[in-house]
């Protein structure tokens, strides 16, 4: 099995976000990037079946140099090499162009199956699965929670809301964007480590590509929202603030006995 | 500016949804003026069909089909591909559900054209057509706008807007329009198989007045006891963060959220939950919302009546402590 996963790198969960000038897009000077985490879900899904069913595991990643680092770690992990789509200013395209790109960037490589995250937790867009799939012409399923692969044929159990499930067949090839929690991923070893410096990453210039520079939307400003509720925040030592958030919470909101 | 509104249902019933949605694009008519459809997708849809044209709208389309009658990315996309070519709309407006994300945006790309998902709200001022959605799991928003020629395809999220505000009309009902979908069973690629649950649910997490709830900020599945702890002294339930869950260190039961049961008691306690979109909208409603995070700009912090920031594993002790006193 020829699997593509993709992974994005995003702002670490902590780092601290302040908006950039111009306003659409944070500063990214001074601020950790990571993997996003529900593409590390995919991955570990994308290496699982490579265990199961052989094949190779090629992890692709659009974005600036920093995107490497993402890629290194998916290398580490397992996958047996990479693409890099490189683009200083990838975060200001939209969904479709990303999706576009990534397309073109891989069609020659007819994987059987191209694996997602959800979504990223930096721009949540949450389309290039399902986008990919319409673009490479592929039956596609997303929020899957288990992968059964059999004869050419997958069945796939999809998440549904209020904790309603579904299962699906698909022929391959496909795409899948895969749930959160589908796995426990797995932490890269020293071996791997290693051994991913000898492991390949093609680049390509996504400018290079022939995606039409035709945007369908744009970011006009991001900003902190503006609260709509009145937080009175407590302050002071622990035990001062136990006191005052019971007394608080006993004899003001009268929501505890 | 011309609106339809794509409704959702399974089995003959809503996704509720749907109406906050048809309330959405009454508004943006109100203010921009235009007209306003709604399409029913599905088989044995005469009541719904029936029931959408009660509301204020100019028609509903009806789209019926032995194929269509359990959602399948292809089948619905290639139905509602053909509603949008010849009815031609200039704003497409969906509800954000799971099913949603699974066709959408295949079916705008299907006519070359993008989607803005997940929002929040929208303005419309001097002409122009804002919409509002989160980014970075909820630490800001972004103001989006289309570019390019319509139609424009468009999400909004589950509470961005209030079905109880969708209007009815005064007398009769809007036409209901039959459109013929000319679908073959090799279209369709995908074969929807039967829906379950997992094991019956042990808690009804619904029911509990007051919960305590744990994100990230828990650090470890040995902490899990202290916030067990705290649920005692307070007497309410535990719950969770969808991370918790997946990570094991509490069941898939526990968790609240889009993916998990959506509560409003009396108390909602969060420890170390930073408030991404996905766990706020399942939470939003509770009376009273305290949070406890060591970061000041989390986003638990927009919902929250009370705040502290700092260290749980310092507070949550001294609210222990606190809650045992005889009072």
């Amino acid at each position: 099995m020829k699997i593509g996963v993709c992974v994005k790198q995003v702002p670490a969960k902590d780092a601290p976000l302040t908006v950039a000038d111009g306003g659409a897009w944070i500063r990214e000077a001074d601020i950790g990037f990571e993997m996003n985490e529900p593409d590390a879900y995919a991955l570990e899904e994308a290496l699982r079946l490579k265990e199961k069913h052989n094949g190779e595991v090629v992890a692709i990643s659009m974005g600036p140099e920093r995107a490497k680092q993402a890629i290194k770690e998916a290398l580490a992990k397992g996958a047996d090499r990479a693409i890099h789509i490189a683009d200083a200013e990838f975060f200001k395209l939209d969904p479709l162009s990303s999706a576009r790109s990534i397309a073109a960037a891989i069609k020659n490589e007819n994987f059987d199956l191209i694996l997602t995250g959800l979504q990223s937790d930096d721009q949540g867009f949450g389309q290039t699965g399902v986008l990919l799939a319409e673009l490479l012409d592929r039956p596609h399923a997303t929020i899957i929670m288990q992968i059964d692969v059999a004869e050419g044929r997958m069945k796939l159990k999809r998440e549904l809301e209020a904790g309603w499930f579904q299962w699906v067949e698909l022929p391959l090839p496909a795409v899948l964007s895969i749930q959160s929690g589908i796995n426990k991923p797995r932490y890269a070893t020293l071996k791997g480590i290693m051994a991913a410096k000898k492991k390949e990453i093609a680049t390509v210039e996504r400018a290079s590509l022939g995606v039409p520079d035709a945007p369908t939307q744009r970011v006009e400003r991001i900003y902190v929202p503006q609260k709509t509720k009145k937080t009175e925040f407590i302050t002071g030592q622990p035990k001062e603030i136990a006191a005052k958030l019971v007394e608080k919470l006993r004899h003001e909101a009268r929501v505890i006995s | 500016m011309k609106i339809l509104v794509i409704t959702e249902q399974r089995d003959g019933k809503w996704n509720k949804v749907s109406f906050e949605t048809l309330a959405a694009a009454q508004q943006i008519v109100r203010e921009a003026g235009g007209g306003l459809s709604a399409a029913v997708v599905g088989k044995q849809i005469d009541a719904l069909a029936a029931e959408l044209s009660g509301y204020q709208l100019d028609e509903v389309h009806f789209i019926q089909h032995d194929l269509l009658e359990k959602y399948t990315p292809d089948g619905y996309t290639i139905a509602l591909r053909r509603l949008i070519e010849q009815t031609k709309p200039d704003l497409v407006l969906l509800p954000h559900t799971y099913q949603v994300r699974d066709f959408a945006p295949k079916l705008a790309a299907s006519l070359q054209k993008g989607m803005i998902g997940d929002c929040i709200g929208h303005r419309y001022e001097g002409g122009k057509l804002t919409f509002v959605r989160q980014m970075f799991q909820g630490r800001t928003n972004a103001d989006v706008v289309f570019l390019g020629d319509a139609p424009w395809v468009a999400s909004f999220q589950a509470g961005a807007y209030r079905a109880d505000l969708a209007a009815k009309r005064t007398s009769g009902n809007a036409p209901v329009s039959p459109f013929a979908v000319d679908l073959q069973p090799s279209q369709i690629r995908t074969k929807p198989l039967e829906l379950f649950r997992e094991a019956k649910q042990a808690v009804d997490l619904t029911q509990a007045p007051i919960l305590v709830s744990v994100g990230r900020g828990i650090k470890a599945p040995e902490n899990i006891a202290l916030a067990e702890k705290l649920a005692k002294a307070i007497g309410g339930e535990l719950c969770a963060s969808r991370p918790i869950c997946d990570e094991g260190w509490l069941p898939m039961d526990r968790q609240i959220g889009s993916s998990g049961q959506t509560v409003a008691p009396k108390l909602y306690l969060a420890l170390g939950i930073s408030g991404a979109i996905q766990h706020v909208v399942g939470m939003k409603g509770s009376r009273t919302i305290a949070a406890i995070n060591k970061d000041q700009n989390a986003p638990i912090f927009e919902v929250a009546d009370f705040g502290v920031v700092g260290d749980l594993f310092e507070i949550v002790p001294a609210l222990i402590e606190e809650l045992e006193k005889p009072h």
